[in-house]
């Protein structure tokens, strides 16, 4: 039987209740959400039940949302059933007062180096991490450059002229 | 179409049977020998066998490679040898973006050439971060070692990399023997933290 998002979300449900939500299709891929300290339940069950078999974390990343009041921080899976090649995003949102979300490394080994990516650039803290510093960035950084709350440019030119970018 | 010229003087090619020669210094010629000062001869020395080192992490270095290759020919200029050891070379290309984790190493690879060295900077990114103001890149290599010679453009067509070339084959044949034990050189190692 090919799998259909019709039943991934119904089997979901079946065994999650209202624990996940906000269930929608984009471009054909089910996306859903659920509370951050549930992450490790939902990926194990999507892992391990075998009408499943979401064996493959594709993706996982962060993204800002700064006036999403309780979830600014939120952290997305992308997970993908080879054998029916079918995929899903699956998503969890974090205060930024208080990131902290239960590492996935222990399900999948490729979270490892994804997660120390996601802290570098958003300060995500994923408890039981086996390695969380920074991967891409210079280790001497003090802040998450990805965070809308700091520009984006250089800070240490003084010699560009804010009318010749149009911000005079 | 419109003609792009780099040189706003261009120089006369010297060709005698299709041999350059490099220009004698000033000096008195007589039988047999030659008495001229001895910076002239070392900087006629230095400047036509310049080993180059390129540091090449973008479009740039794509650009270098024509240079290099025999359309454009750098061999001509006496730097037939591109050497990729530092402690052999006398002239750092750096061409393309140097990111701020990349600092580091461009500034080890700069301390390990033996004085004489320079350095040219080549396109935007090396002279000033280009288009790259963001957070993650080197905002000009200025800012970790001292530069030469800047060469504009995004990327610069082998003709500018070349001009640039020989505006260090100017530096090299005017320098004083004397400059790299100055006070003046020294200070300008000293505002980079070397030594």
């Amino acid at each position: 039987m090919a799998l259909t998002n019709a039943y991934i979300q119904e089997k979901l449900v079946e065994k999650f209740n209202d624990q996940v939500f906000q269930f929608s299709t984009d471009s054909g891929i089910l996306s859903f959400e659920s509370a951050a300290e549930n992450n490790l339940k939902v990926l194990q069950f999507l892992y391990e039940e075998s009408s499943l078999g979401f064996t493959f974390l594709t993706d996982l990343c962060g993204v800002n949302y700064p006036d999403n009041n309780g979830a600014e921080l939120v952290v997305v899976y992308h997970l993908h059933n080879f054998i029916q090649n079918i995929r899903i995003r699956f998503s969890i949102g974090v205060p930024v007062a208080k990131p902290d979300v239960f590492t996935a490394t222990k399900l999948f080994e490729s979270a490892n180096w994804m997660e120390r990516e996601t802290y570098d650039f958003f300060g995500v803290n994923f408890i039981g991490h086996p390695n969380l510093k920074r991967i891409l960035n210079v280790d001497e950084m003090d802040y998450f450059p990805l965070r809308k709350e700091f520009p984006l440019e250089d800070q240490t030119r003084i010699d560009k002229d804010d009318e010749m970018f149009g911000r005079g | 179409m419109r003609p792009v010229r780099f040189n706003l003087n261009p120089k006369e090619a010297e060709i005698a049977d299709a041999i350059s020669m490099g220009k004698a210094p000033d000096g008195v010629p007589g039988d047999g020998f030659f008495a001229t000062q001895l910076s002239s001869v070392v900087g006629l020395a230095r400047k036509n066998s310049l080993w180059p080192l390129p540091f090449a992490t973008s479009c740039c270095g794509i650009e270098f490679m024509a240079t290099m290759a025999s359309h454009y020919d750098l061999s001509r200029f006496g730097s037939e040898r591109v050497g990729f050891s530092p402690r052999q070379c006398d002239l750092l290309m750096v061409m393309g973006t140097i990111a701020k984790k990349m600092a580091p190493v461009l500034r080890q690879v700069y301390l390990q050439m033996a004085e004489p060295r320079w350095v040219i900077a080549v396109g935007a990114c090396a002279s000033s971060g280009g288009i790259f103001d963001t957070y993650s890149v080197l905002q000009g290599i200025d800012q970790v070692i001292p530069v030469d010679v800047y060469v504009p453009g995004c990327p610069p067509r082998p003709e500018a990399i070349i001009d640039g070339f020989m505006k260090i084959q100017d530096l090299v044949g005017q320098e004083s023997i004397r400059r790299r034990n100055s006070e003046k050189y020294r200070d300008l190692l000293n505002s980079y933290g070397i030594q």
